[in-house]
């Protein structure tokens, strides 16, 4: 089969189960926390959102699990993804989309400057690696990416928030004075700081190691020793020939991580308050608002799909081996 | 031969020491903490002394005791988890990648659709929807957003073992497929699948404190992650309590570095391509 049609197969497939799971998992937990938290609700909805949260979550309905799998499916494709319980009257729909850009800037640019900082920290440490700078680059990225990042934040925001008082110490910008311009973005950027260091500094070690091992085992191989006999520039044999080759698969876990920016810095958004997504789906679980709980959880993973996807498309044109295999 | 190279290799040592010294303190628990970890008889809130070396919870709990006691279920559900998957990633991969044909299009695309799911996201819904709360649950949710990437590693080890001669010879000399797979494939694999046996315990170690910390756990359990938990609901920071919140994830982020140092070294070990040369 050729590469491209696999890859779509593989998204439509990893779709179709991410929204049967989100179908089936409230389905299928004993005693329907649904009925619970329709029971809360009894009174404060309309009936008519009740009576579509029933079809929605499947509780006490007579419907078919076939007929409500189906009507799921519509309600999915149309994006209506009903009311949010906590937020009541706002839709799920506005919640996500408040929440997003907050996330994708914070998580995003830190990410980003995750992967650029650890890559190269893992290039340099493979081009001298059994140096001493290898030795101790490598304890100390294992260690950050050992470390659990919300105790990491707990413990920033204590000292740089409370202590020292330089950051905000929660929240996105500043709501008691609402500025606008350049003095508003520099309360956005002000709340952001903590978190995206959090970030930062504990993904960047994962990605010193990944790069760090892949290079070192690129630098063994033939043309890497004949570029060197040939006498060029160490500079132009590290960063051109072992560098070049050994991104690749670092660049296959940086699409994964920009898939999972949408929900992958959860703990850190909730530790500072952030008004992100991930700070959204925990109120979410904590209020057992399931529609919002799903919406999230769906966007999530559709996010990761994507850019998964997007991904696999880039690497056809990164590395022309995967563009050989394709052809017959 | 490759013990050797294990016993010599000095970030191997390392994580060792670590996990030696966290499962002493697991086994010993009972000796070595001062006090019952739930005992709630203490005065709340006090600062180290020699009575309470770390000082007491807000709760009026022994710190120190709930350290150590905290050992126990951090210890056993990463190494629990970790077996499990392990045990998954084995079936699920050296299986599909031996047997081949559809079972494995079928086995390669579970596995590229659990590995595409969001973890963690995925782990706090399915803690949130299951009303039992408790060590059960976490392991169950840990197992089901872990298990896929290592399956592909074996998976695509097991792709090449196949085509070698000594498999193919053992083919023709006609010993039973599973013969071939025990004997075979699985003892040319062992590096690997103790390298992801720690990775796998960092990963289950990582998510049941984040999951614990979020009070998706059972709270009235004592481990590393609820300690964090209570720590942060009871405020212990602004207390001035901040042993009780340090030291546990502290103690994470060490037994977190040990399985990462041994995934690390056996990788070392077993890859000539990472040696030094």
């Amino acid at each position: 089969m050729p590469y491209l049609m696999r890859r779509v197969l593989v998204l439509l497939l990893t779709g179709w189960a991410a929204l049967t799971i989100n179908f089936v998992l409230p389905r299928l937990m004993p005693g329907n926390p649904a009925e619970v938290m329709l029971a809360r609700f009894q009174g404060r909805l309309s009936p008519r959102a009740l009576a579509a949260l029933t079809v929605e979550f499947g509780v006490h309905t007579h419907q078919s699990l076939l007929t409500q799998y189906v009507v799921y499916w519509g309600h999915m494709l149309t994006g209506n993804f009903g009311l949010s319980l906590t937020y009541y009257p706002a839709s799920v729909g506005q919640m996500v989309a408040q929440a997003f850009p907050w996330t994708l800037g914070l998580v995003g640019i830190s990410t980003l400057i995750a992967f650029v900082l650890g890559t190269g920290i893992g290039i340099a440490a493979a081009w001298r690696h059994g140096s001493r700078l290898d030795g101790v680059l490598l304890p100390v990225s294992l260690l950050l990416s050992a470390m659990p990042y919300f105790w990491f934040a707990l413990l920033i925001l204590y000292v740089f928030g409370f202590v020292l008082g330089w950051f905000p110490v929660g929240g996105g910008l500043n709501l008691a004075h609402r500025v606008g311009g350049f003095a508003g973005l520099g309360t956005v950027v002000d709340h952001a700081i903590l978190p995206a260091a959090t970030i930062t500094i504990t993904a960047a070690g994962g990605w010193v190691l990944t790069m760090r091992n892949n290079m070192v085992a690129i630098l063994g191989a033939d043309f890497v020793k004949f570029a060197r006999a040939k006498g060029l520039a160490d500079r132009t044999v590290e960063i051109r020939y072992a560098a070049r080759n050994a991104i690749l698969p670092s660049f296959t876990g940086f699409a994964m991580a920009i898939g999972f920016v949408v929900g992958g810095a959860l703990l850190t958004e909730i530790v500072f308050s952030y008004p992100g997504l991930g700070y959204l789906l925990y109120e979410a679980v904590l209020n057992l608002d399931y529609p919002l709980m799903q919406a999230i959880f769906l966007f999530i993973s559709l996010a990761v799909l994507v850019a998964n996807f997007l991904a696999d498309l880039a690497y056809i044109l990164l590395d022309p081996r995967v563009r050989a295999v394709g052809r017959p | 031969m490759t013990l050797r190279a294990f016993l010599a290799n000095r970030r191997a040592m390392a994580g060792a020491a670590i996990l030696v010294v966290f499962a002493l303190l697991a086994t010993l628990a009972p000796f070595l903490a001062p006090y019952s970890p739930t005992n709630i008889n203490f005065p709340p809130m006090l600062g180290p002394s020699s009575a309470h070396l770390l000082g007491t919870t807000a709760n009026g709990q022994d710190v120190l005791s709930q350290l150590i006691w905290g050992s126990r279920d951090t210890l056993l559900v990463g190494l629990l988890t970790a077996t499990i998957i392990s045990g998954i990633q084995l079936a699920v991969g050296i299986f599909g990648g031996y047997v081949g044909g559809w079972v494995d299009e079928v086995l390669s695309m579970l596995t590229n659709i659990f590995l595409v799911m969001p973890g963690l996201p995925l782990m706090i819904i399915v803690a949130a929807y299951v009303t039992v709360k408790g060590t059960v649950p976490i392991i169950f949710v840990i197992t089901i957003t872990g298990w896929a990437w290592g399956a592909r590693v074996l998976r695509s080890q097991t792709l090449t073992l196949r085509s070698q001669a000594f498999v193919e010879a053992a083919q023709l000399s006609g010993e039973s497929r599973w013969r071939i797979v025990l004997t075979h494939i699985v003892p040319n694999m062992a590096g690997i699948l103790v390298a992801n046996f720690f990775g796998a315990a960092l990963y289950a170690v990582l998510s049941e404190a984040g999951l614990e910390f979020l009070g998706l756990g059972n709270v009235n359990t004592v481990t590393w992650g609820t300690m964090l938990y209570w720590a942060e609901n009871d405020e212990a920071l602004l207390m001035g309590l901040w042993q009780w919140m340090v030291l546990p994830g502290l103690c994470i982020a060490l037994l977190g570095t040990a399985f990462g140092l041994l995934n690390f070294a056996v990788d070392e070990v077993v890859n000539p391509r990472l040696r030094r040369t």
